[in-house]
């Protein structure tokens, strides 16, 4: 059996995002920027694509600005604030701990440019609260980003909540609502966000294709200078089949919501409480502020890359948080923000599920799983240790 | 592939897995934090490693190391054993990702720090610089 379930990764496109983008690869290829029939068709299909998103996301056509995925919106929308920011002598951002390394390396490098940045603690549960973000304003605080829903443990913030404090205080606030988007009900009006990033392959849209969107009359800056795309704010040849793509599978991941959301919580439900009766696991972050499809374990004594080896070996693919999947010295940033000691960190399993799931796929997770922590743990020294009470268990 | 064929095979197949009773040496290095732990058992007779098995806390390229430095030292003589460097052992297993030699440098510690514990048991005189790298904190930048 195959199982893919490592959908925070990345998704499989749907057969909807894929007969979208097709008719934009040939017959109407052409660059929206041209005068001839060809051109204005693309340009038109780009009009619809805009407003169909701005439609899902609760604001108009013209606050949204298409660019190459998350990544490049957080980048721009952070840059932008912090240049305004800038302007009028405030240089101090407030953002978590555990945001994703396109929030927290754009930070960094603003931190050697002179900004101080105020990282807030996520707590064990992995959530931080609107009480804490209004206790981190200060006068010269320029912006507030905070990550909608956590893309490693799944945790949802109290977005609109900490939106109404920023509003409050006159504060642009961004979110990266990256795993979000498709996945929960987002709206921008409701949920008070001025600067929002999301990205096409995570809801079964293409890879590569994502949006910025900013609340008119927020200030926005380009990263990328050329010619007059997006109304000046982003340069270069628009993706249309991209584009046209994204829109189809974000109102496509929207209409079908509700009855996406029940299936994939259940079938969640079920892999936290069959993985948990694997002794000496813990769930990581909270267990009902969270993603659908998000479960995100740590299994003591064993290391996470092993683990997902022979996971692949037997047809699931998932990830991990360990140190050794990711190149780095160190296990997730997200882990241990959540308080997880580096040596759990590294034992950690993420399964992040689509609608493609089944529940035979489920079952299959929940069989196979098991099998292969109590392998490792068998060749496991620190296991030996922990069973001959020569060390003490981190995970009770 | 993030790995070779040879380290697939040892990884998923690793030999020499498990413990020995009443070891005649034991060596670990490594530690839990950094995510990877290797313990070596010896079983030594004359001077000749008879037997030897390993436990592991690691990733892939851990097990796999753990596994083909334990083939390299069944039934060699001592000296032969403690003349094994990390760089045979990523060699014999057809190389390893530049961020995972470290995991042959565990290896080839593990199993001079099982033969120095071997020496100490047995009040055997030794060439303390042989084993002046096996105490010390492995650093996972090093050999990159």
């Amino acid at each position: 059996m195959y199982v893919y379930a490592d959908n925070a990764a990345t998704t499989a496109m749907s057969e909807t995002a894929v007969n979208a983008m097709l008719p934009y690869l040939r017959s109407d290829f052409g660059n929206p920027s041209s005068l001839y029939t060809v051109g204005q068709k693309a340009k038109e299909a780009l009009c619809k694509a805009r407003e169909n998103i701005a439609k899902n996301l609760g604001c108009e056509a013209r606050e949204i600005y298409f660019t190459s995925g998350g990544s490049e919106a957080d980048n721009q929308a952070i840059r932008s604030a912090a240049e305004f920011g800038a302007r009028k002598g405030k240089k101090h951002i407030i953002s978590t701990k555990f945001e994703h390394h396109a929030v927290l390396h754009t930070l960094r490098k603003l931190k050697k440019e002179g900004f101080e940045i105020t990282l807030l603690d996520v707590h064990e549960n992995g959530i931080v609260t609107a009480e804490e973000v209004a206790a981190a304003i200060r006068p010269d605080t320029c912006l507030v980003t905070v990550m909608y829903a956590n893309n490693e443990i799944g945790t949802v913030q109290p977005i609109r909540e900490i939106g109404k404090v920023c509003r409050e205080n006159k504060i642009t606030f961004h979110t990266d609502a990256v795993q979000a988007v498709g996945h929960i009900p987002v709206n921008v009006r409701d949920d008070n966000i001025d600067m929002l990033s999301l990205s096409a392959h995570k809801f079964h849209g293409p890879k590569g294709v994502g949006v910025l969107f900013v609340r008119k009359g927020v200030y926005i800056s380009n990263l990328i200078e050329g010619g007059a795309q997006e109304r000046g704010k982003r340069a270069g040849t628009e993706n249309v089949p991209g584009i046209v793509s994204m829109a189809a599978a974000l109102d496509e991941a929207c209409n079908n919501m509700d009855k996406t959301s029940a299936k994939l919580s259940s079938m969640r439900d079920r892999l936290i409480n069959e993985l948990l009766k694997i002794p000496h696991s813990v769930l990581n972050g909270d267990i009902s502020h969270r993603l659908p499809g998000t479960v995100n374990i740590c299994f003591e004594a064993i290391e996470g890359e092993s683990l997902l080896l022979l996971l692949d070996a037997k047809g699931i693919s998932a990830s991990s948080g360990s140190a050794c999947t990711s190149g780095s010295l160190d296990p997730s940033h997200v882990l241990l923000a959540i308080g997880r000691p580096h040596e759990i960190a590294h034992g950690s399993l993420r399964l992040s599920l689509s609608d493609e799931n089944t529940d035979e796929q489920i079952d299959y997770i929940i069989q196979e799983v098991p099998k292969v922590v109590e392998y490792l743990r068998g060749m496991s020294p620190v296991w030996r240790d922990l069973q001959e009470g020569k060390r003490n268990y981190v995970i009770q | 592939m993030l790995y070779s064929e040879k380290v697939m095979d040892h990884f998923m197949h690793p030999r020499n897995v498990g413990v020995i009773e009443n070891a005649d040496g034991v060596g670990e290095v490594g530690n839990a934090k950094c995510g990877d732990i290797m313990r070596i058992y010896l079983k030594i007779d004359n001077d000749i490693i008879t037997d030897v098995k390993f436990e592991t806390f690691g990733c892939g390229s851990a097990i796999a190391s753990s596994s083909m430095s334990t083939e390299m030292i069944k039934g060699k003589p001592l000296s032969e054993a403690l003349s094994l460097t990390n760089k045979a052992v990523t060699e014999a297993l057809d190389g390893l990702p530049a961020h995972k030699i470290h995991c042959s440098v565990l290896a080839e510690g593990a199993i001079k720090a099982a033969i120095k514990d071997y020496y100490d048991k047995n009040n055997i005189e030794y060439d303390h610089t042989l084993f002046k790298d096996v105490d010390h904190e492995h650093d996972h930048g090093e050999e990159e």
